[in-house]
């Protein structure tokens, strides 16, 4: 999970004045979040993290920390290995 | 670093560089004085699958990677600008499905937006909302198991034959994408004339007057329209837009060498005129890098870089640029001639300008990129203020 946090901080400090995002900062109340970013970090989450994010997961709040991606990210990654499981089982 | 197409690459190349001079070259002057796009054309195009080329072949598509997706692009524009907006459009619409499509709007529609038997257009523009997308006023509303949509849509490519627009329109504020169907009640059509270039893009207004489509119809979620669907499209039609221009520019280059070595002044043909020469040069110069910059994208969109997105800018940016360019040299070196229909280059020259304004004016494509150098430049003065404080 920390080595998620590394990737992910690391993207977003390309974006963020603040050097250190807190785990639980809502990056949407930092004020620098246009289209743009909002692209690139869905593009930076599947090719990082080897998913694919639909349109049920295209909730703000998924995103607005770095722990909800987490989570997501984790969330995701269970539900392919269970798919994987019954398709292989 | 290998920068060098793959053989299979290559071999595309070839099969659509044939494409374009057997089928595309002959009928884009009658395309142009037509204003539309020759229906043998459009079916041949189809019998070859281009208009799947972008989507999976699980549906029926080429699946073709994004760099051969360039270079198809970049053939189509060389041959006939009109055309590589079909592409470009349809191209749109139909990736859009395929990325936020439910499992019943992709199996609806991919397959016959594959092969070419529906046609798909892309409504985001309005009479009020050109650069300024955020401010589109076409309405929907959820009335029990269906939206209502008003509104009007203007400069829509190949509206007047798409069996399917892609309409972006808010809903409670939100902005939403919604696929409507052409025979929908409360659609009209309005086919618009007189375009300065790319004569053949079939561009109509679309009306929507009451017109309901059922709620499955939404594609993805309220709200994500502009930012998640929109932009994405966009990202792609501007990709396919700078590799035209390439096509498009190497079209000019060719008429302009082919032209300096024909034509004869003072006893002597024109290239070897050193002015002449130097616009060759110049020409040469920026085809080149803006294929290179085109490239690199196709790589980067392969790869699912992020950074695709502003190198994408940065290629449209450049290559459209220095097309209105190229164009204008093209024209200056035919003289007399390149100011009639006669020879090629003046429809050239009307075709360039349409691309410093379609998915982003060029001042849209300075300012951000602008604001993303200062991004980054403000990263780097924070590492070096760093490094000067440890």
């Amino acid at each position: 999970m920390e080595e998620m946090k590394v990737k992910i901080k690391k993207f977003l400090s390309r974006f963020f004045r603040k050097h250190e995002l807190g785990d639980d900062e809502d990056i949407f109340a930092l004020g620098f979040v246009n289209s743009l970013f909002a692209m690139q970090l869905v593009m930076f989450l599947e090719k990082e993290f080897a998913l694919t994010i639909d349109s049920r997961d295209m909730d703000l709040d998924n995103f607005r920390t770095i722990n909800r991606m987490v989570s997501l990210i984790q969330e995701k990654a269970a539900v392919d290995q269970q798919s994987s499981q019954v398709s292989g089982g | 670093m290998k920068i060098e197409l793959t053989e299979a690459q290559e071999n595309w190349q070839n099969e659509f560089s044939a494409f374009v001079d057997n089928e595309m070259v002959p009928l884009a002057d009658l395309n142009d004085s037509e204003e539309r796009i020759h229906p043998d054309m459009l079916r041949k195009m189809a019998e070859a699958g281009y208009l799947g080329s972008m989507l999976p072949k699980k549906y029926g598509g080429m699946e073709l990677d994004n760099v051969t997706l360039g270079i198809l692009n970049e053939e189509a524009g060389r041959g006939c600008s009109s055309a590589r907006s079909l592409l470009t459009v349809h191209g749109m619409v139909s990736l859009a499905i395929l990325r936020w499509g439910t499992e019943q709007q992709r199996s609806d529609w991919l397959p016959k937006l594959a092969t070419g038997s529906a046609l798909a257009a892309f409504g985001l523009t309005e009479p009020n909302a050109g650069s300024d997308a955020k401010s589109i006023e076409t309405t929907a509303e959820l009335d029990g198991d269906e939206y209502v949509l008003n509104g009007r849509k203007k400069w829509i490519t190949i509206a007047q034959i798409a069996d399917l627009f892609l309409i972006f329109a808010k809903c409670d504020g939100q902005p939403a994408a919604f696929l409507v169907e052409r025979e929908r009640l409360g659609v009209t059509v309005l086919p618009m004339s007189g375009l300065l270039g790319a004569r053949g893009s079939m561009i109509a207004e679309v009306v929507l007057s009451d017109c309901r489509i059922p709620q499955e119809n939404l594609l993805g979620k309220l709200g994500m329209g502009l930012t998640h669907i929109a932009l994405p499209c966009l990202d792609y039609g501007r990709y396919t837009i700078a590799c035209g221009c390439v096509g498009l520019a190497q079209a000019c280059l060719e008429a302009s060498v082919e032209y300096g070595s024909t034509r004869v002044q003072f006893g002597r043909p024109l290239r070897d005129n050193q002015l002449i020469q130097k616009m060759i040069a110049e020409m040469a110069v920026q085809v080149k890098a803006a294929r290179m910059l085109c490239y690199k994208v196709g790589y980067l969109r392969d790869s699912g870089d992020p950074d695709s997105i502003m190198e994408t800018w940065t290629a449209k940016y450049f290559a459209s640029t220095m097309l209105t360019k190229i164009t204008n040299d093209a024209v200056q070196i035919h003289g007399a001639n390149g100011c009639h229909s006669g020879y090629p280059v003046e429809r050239y020259f009307r075709d360039a300008k349409i691309n410093e304004i379609i998915e982003g004016t060029s001042q849209m494509h300075e300012m951000l990129i602008a604001e993303q150098q200062f991004v980054t430049n403000r990263r780097a003065g924070r590492t070096m203020a760093q490094t000067a404080n440890s």
